[in-house]
């Protein structure tokens, strides 16, 4: 029996009530989730977690503790990893040093008893199509960080697996390879087609490559959704806080009208926002509150700011400028703490500098409050 | 004086006693024992440059016969601690964490704190006709009479083999806690199972550790002198304790010292012969 998702894409793989422990320790909790096929899907969640548990489950490498795995419609359960339609790509590659880079990639059609004249059609169509050919008989030291990741995917891939497990595969390789690779992964992944399970623990991959996102954090999943979902309905404060930066107020409900409420800063400001964690806010909650450096309007005279539902104003701290990404860091003069704006892009604030009054304002619908969670793993994050 | 010369007398200043020790017990006995062989006493006192001596070796069926043999125990006994240090290598390297692991290496070790002639009389004490495991069998009735293990070939080979364990679990263990354990399951999730994944991955892996191990124990044990003699009794046919008889009871140093260069020059084929085999060289697996 195939299941379905949403859109009637056929879900190729599926934890059910996935859960492992070590010991007391619960590292994977109840986890559920189905990946249509073709799916780029990430996992995104702060390092410990328990993403490689996951990963390692899936792969069969570990046991769960309960719950079930399901990869085209077969349980997985007591299925060794060789005989799963699964591969996975290692955080350091494992590409295999004794052999060249053609034996790396014809290992797993050797594996299946595949011929030699086959193999080896197979194994050169793979290397052109990753951009390598004639590279089959450099070895792996040979060949560079870009390239070995290149190497380490196509040997996963000319076994057309289900899916393609990918455990934070670009966290080796320098800030500039990263940004390139991204690009390049998310090619190949249109290119084969296949359904790909990725690892990361930095947004940004995840918010670039990924059609579907899961949040994970302490075990559990905290939201699943496409990456602008996440990002501009986020679910949960950890997933606010998690998900691109944010500024973050704590603060207690002072009014509810509707569906907007008036929040009392700790720090003394009143702020009006929207809750948006689904959950029932009465009078007197504790809340969190995230707003987005994007969403904040800048102005250097107090008129433009004026019409907004939120008001603060401020001298500006330092610039941090950064291209199209530039931001300010403002002091509020009331309170004394500071907020993190980005910098429109026409131009007008491009003569920005330390020490400068400025103008803030944002929308209700910009500011979100969730019902605060008074655990540790909440904080931080934030702008 | 500039720092340069300062610093070149530095070094041969360091270098000197090792030169000196290099010079004085290597080179020095060699050359001199190379000379003694090379000469036949025609009468008393008076030699002669010649090869008999290497002649006579190969004229003489028990030398060269005992020469044979030596290599081929060495070369059997060198496999056999091969077969049996790789599973355990492999257990304490990759199976153990922490604790057990290190407690189980040291286990290894604790051996080689007694000296091998106790080692040697242990084994002795175990296996003769009124030892410990002959009486065991007699007590339970497995046998009528007392048997005698010692003065054997198994009895050499156990021997030979305990005493170069240790020397081949050393280098395995410690190149096969060297191996990425995401390789081992790398080849498992591409299909291996643990037979393939035994010759494809870990094997290469571990060649280098193999063959230095192989290489140490092949030379204890072709020139070792007292486990043979002590478990094989007369029977021992050893190599080594011909030269013995050659230099000590028959007098003969000419043809000991033949018999030395002999030893000498089979070891080095045959280590060469299995680095060639095994396609590695000297400075990869001592480096
Ligand atoms: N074999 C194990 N025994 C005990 N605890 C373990 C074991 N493997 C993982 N854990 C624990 O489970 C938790 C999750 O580990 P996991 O490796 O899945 O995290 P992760 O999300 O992949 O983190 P990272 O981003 O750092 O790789 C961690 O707290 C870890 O200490
Ligand atoms: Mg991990």
């Amino acid at each position: 029996m195939t299941r379905l998702d949403e859109n009637n894409n056929e879900i190729d793989l599926e934890c059910r009530d996935l859960r492992r422990t070590f010991g007391n320790f619960v590292a994977v909790d109840n986890v559920s989730f189905g990946v249509p096929k073709g799916d780029f899907f990430s996992i995104l969640g702060p390092s410990g977690c328990g993403k490689t548990t996951i990963l390692r489950m899936m792969a069969g490498f570990l046991e769960p503790t309960s719950g079930d795995i399901i990869i085209k419609g077969k349980s997985m359960l007591n299925v060794p990893p060789n005989k799963r339609p699964v591969n996975m790509v290692f955080q350091h590659l494992a590409l295999f040093p004794m052999m060249s880079v053609a034996e790396n990639i014809a290992y797993g059609l050797v594996r299946q008893g595949m011929n030699k004249s086959d193999t080896a059609t197979k194994v050169k169509s793979a290397l052109e199509r990753i951009g390598l050919p004639g590279s089959g008989d450099k070895s792996i030291k040979q060949l560079s960080g870009g390239q070995q990741q290149r190497i380490a995917i196509a040997r996963c891939l000319v076994l057309e697996p289900a899916a393609l497990l990918l455990d934070e595969p670009l966290g080796a390789l320098d800030l500039k390879l990263r940004e390139h690779m991204k690009v390049e992964l998310k090619k190949m992944q249109n290119q084969f087609g296949t359904t790909f399970i990725y690892i990361t623990h930095d947004q940004s991959e995840a918010l670039v490559m990924s059609n579907h996102v899961a949040v994970m954090n302490e075990g559990r999943f905290e939201q699943i959704g496409t990456p602008q979902e996440l990002y501009y309905h986020p679910d949960t404060s950890f997933v606010a806080g998690f998900v691109g930066d944010s500024n973050r107020w704590h603060g207690k409900v002072d009014a509810i009208d509707g569906s907007v409420i008036r929040v009392s800063t700790s720090d003394g400001i009143s702020l009006l926002s929207v809750p948006a964690g689904g959950e029932k806010l009465v009078v007197g909650d504790e809340v969190d509150i995230f707003v987005r450096p994007e969403s904040i309007i800048i102005a250097h005279d107090e008129a433009r700011a004026q019409e907004m539902d939120n008001r603060l104003s401020g001298n500006v701290v330092s610039v941090l400028f950064n291209g199209a990404n530039s931001r300010a860091l403002v002091r509020e003069s009331k309170t004394g703490g500071e907020l993190d704006v980005a910098l429109p892009q026409t131009g007008e604030f491009s003569g920005l500098s330390a020490g400068q009054q400025v103008f803030l304002g944002w929308g209700k619908q910009q500011s979100k409050a969730f019902a605060s969670v008074n655990s540790p793993t909440n904080k931080g994050h934030g702008g | 004086m500039n720092t340069q010369t300062a610093s070149r007398l530095g070094l041969i200043l360091l270098l000197a006693p090792l030169l000196v020790w290099l010079t004085a017990l290597l080179i020095l006995p060699h050359v001199d024992m190379l000379l003694i062989s090379l000469r036949e006493r025609v009468a008393p006192q008076v030699y002669e440059r010649s090869f008999a001596n290497y002649t006579e070796f190969f004229i003489e069926p028990l030398y060269w016969r005992t020469f044979a043999r030596t290599a081929i125990m060495s070369i059997s006994a060198t496999a056999i601690t091969l077969l049996i240090a790789f599973p355990v290598s492999y257990y304490i390297a990759k199976m153990l964490r922490g604790r057990s692991k290190s407690f189980l290496f040291l286990l290894c070790l604790v051996p080689f704190w007694v000296s091998e002639l106790v080692r040697t009389f242990g084994w002795m004490i175990l296996l003769r006709e009124s030892g410990v495991v002959s009486n065991v069998l007699q007590w339970a009735g497995l046998v009528d009479g007392p048997v005698e293990m010692l003065y054997n070939d198994a009895a050499i080979m156990v021997g030979l083999v305990y005493t170069s364990m240790l020397f081949m679990v050393v280098p395995l263990v410690s190149i096969l806690d060297s191996l990425d354990d995401s390789l081992v399951e790398a080849g498992y999730d591409l299909g291996g199972n643990g037979f393939t994944v035994m010759r494809t991955i870990i094997i290469p892996h571990a060649m280098p550790g193999i063959v230095s191990g192989c290489i140490v124990v092949f030379m204890l044990t072709l020139g070792n002198y007292l486990t043979p003699i002590l478990l094989g009794g007369k029977s021992s046919m050893w190599f080594t304790a011909q030269i013995y008889t050659q230099f000590i009871t028959r007098f003969n140093w000419e043809l000991g010292a033949a018999f030395g260069f002999l030893l000498l020059a089979l070891s080095t084929i045959i280590v060469w012969t299995g680095l060639k085999l095994s396609r590695q060289t000297l400075s990869e697996t001592m480096g």
